[in-house]
């Protein structure tokens, strides 16, 4: 038997001990399921070290690159959770990594997410030369966005006016739960048609 | 009114069955199902079939794992093969460990099919590379700064395909595929800084996130899930994985339509002849 046929078996096995679940729990799916999250940890732990901690760390200090010390102390730092007494010291290392992580993040997150949102929310109602359809998308874009967040503003009651209003992006926000939800069906089914379609082209060779 | 009971209380089993055979049966039986090319998916296509061959490179991030092969690895595919039909150079990299082996393998498995294109003047296999959003910056200050080796070991200054590939100016359009939020971080910094267009393909759960960032054209173009694969395989003239997938796509779906509005016939019909505890919760454990 070669490898790869070795391997298509392998993954077919522990496919349908993975399926097996949907009757009911069992040895065989615990047996699958352990057996991902041993693996998966292995690898990962490997797959670090090998392309994150040794080209980036161990091999500059090897090449005497010594500001690399202070990833080093502060990774160190990391571990010091381990224990304790010295626990104190891994807020360093946190602190480093969410300042400079906030110091990249904000400004072109804010540009990205929020201005550029908003820019793309002043849409023209103007009829005048556009077709219908167009129209009615800016209308509607208008329309959910001011009545969503409408909903979501909390300092006044949502009754009268407002309450009508928040009730309206309430409709928005069920539509775009439901759109949410079948995009989630379809993304669910895609993976059980892919994991049929290896059983059934792979495997069994019927398709 | 006793099927309607049946189908409250039915064993949740019964319908993983329906589902089952809704995906086996046109697997085998295919009913060729017309696609329709949604404005998402064209977008991005139109965006790199524009590009005249031997063009600035198209630079494609593999950024998932082997949980959404199903869904993902159609749609590289279908973009590789699109970039190598029309001889447009490819840049292929990973930001995730776990997708080094899908990256290199889709590469290999599209370059087979076009060996008159050759490794390192036509496309090339950046490998993975840890930091995520320093890498992204680093691509737009010094490519080869930032990549100073391939995949394969191979220094990038010995790559002809990298001999002009400075920063994002150089790069013509670059297209991640993603089950997270990469894609956001490519927009914020490839796109929202360095001007670089994005496109994105993404799982279908993902898709309606993206949306908006297609209206701000933030996006150049969307693939979502199975069926902006198969949309695409349609557009490249070469049906794959998701082109066979999309019958048992649909047949699946029509079924969950129907047994959803079964489940809600039957709920509300029998709202009267039930008590009223159970017309509060009317599935519990092991029913449907």
């Amino acid at each position: 038997m070669s490898l790869e046929l070795f391997g298509t078996w392998l993954a077919a096995l522990l496919t349908l001990c993975i399926f097996s679940f949907l009757y009911k729990d069992n040895p065989f799916y615990k047996f699958a399921e352990h057996l991902f999250v041993g693996v998966s940890a292995g690898y990962w732990l490997c797959y670090n070290y090998w392309n994150m901690v040794k080209p980036n760390l161990i091999d500059n200090l090897e090449a005497h690159n010594w500001e690399y010390l202070l990833p080093l102390i502060l990774s160190a730092f990391m571990l010091m959770r381990l224990i304790p007494k010295v626990g104190w010291l891994s807020r360093w290392a946190i602190a480093f990594m969410i300042g400079s992580g906030a110091g990249l993040m904000i400004i072109t997150y804010l540009q990205s997410n929020f201005l550029e949102q908003i820019k793309s929310t002043l849409v023209s109602l103007d009829p005048t030369g556009l077709p219908w359809y167009v129209v009615l998308n800016s209308f509607l874009i208008f329309v959910g966005v001011v009545s969503g967040l409408v909903y979501f503003f909390f300092s006044k009651a949502h009754t009268g006016v407002t309450g009508g209003v928040a009730r309206v992006g309430v409709v928005f926000l069920m539509v775009c739960f439901g759109a949410s939800f079948g995009y989630t069906v379809m993304a669910r089914i895609s993976l059980l048609i892919g994991r049929m379609y290896f059983l059934l082209h792979d495997w069994l060779g019927l398709v | 009114m006793k099927f309607l009971f049946f189908l409250l209380q039915m064993d949740r089993r019964i319908v993983f069955v329906l589902v089952a055979l809704a995906v086996v049966a046109p697997l085998i039986m295919p009913l060729n199902l017309p696609i329709v090319v949604g404005d998402k998916v064209r977008r991005l296509y139109d965006a790199i079939d524009q590009l005249p061959a031997r063009s600035r490179p198209v630079l494609v991030s593999v950024d998932y794992d082997p949980s959404t092969v199903p869904e993902l690895q159609p749609m590289t595919l279908a973009v590789l093969r699109h970039c190598f039909s029309k001889e447009i150079p490819v840049i292929v990299t990973t930001m995730f460990p776990t997708g080094a082996g899908l990256a290199r393998d889709a590469m290999e498995t599209v370059a087979k099919e076009y060996p008159n294109l050759s490794y390192g003047t036509d496309y090339a296999y950046m490998g993975y590379k840890p930091g995520y959003s320093l890498v992204i910056l680093g691509i737009g200050e010094n490519f080869q700064a930032t990549y100073p080796s391939d995949g394969y070991g191979t220094p990038s200054s010995k790559l002809p395909i990298l001999k002009n590939v400075k920063n994002y100016d150089d790069i013509a359009i670059m297209v991640d595929f993603t089950a997270s939020a990469a894609y956001e971080v490519w927009i914020m910094f490839a796109h929202q800084k360095y001007g670089c267009k994005v496109g994105a393909g993404v799982t279908a759960v993902m898709a309606s996130d993206a949306y908006p960032y297609l209206n701000s054209g933030q996006l150049e173009g969307l693939l979502g899930g199975l069926s902006g694969a198969a949309e695409y395989e349609k557009l490249i003239g070469a049906p794959g994985t998701a082109t066979i997938g999309m019958d048992a796509q649909s047949i699946a779906h029509i079924l969950i339509i129907v047994l959803i509005i079964l489940g809600n016939v039957a709920y509300f019909a029998t709202r009267r002849h039930r008590e009223p505890a159970q017309t509060a919760t009317p599935q519990q454990g092991g029913s449907a």
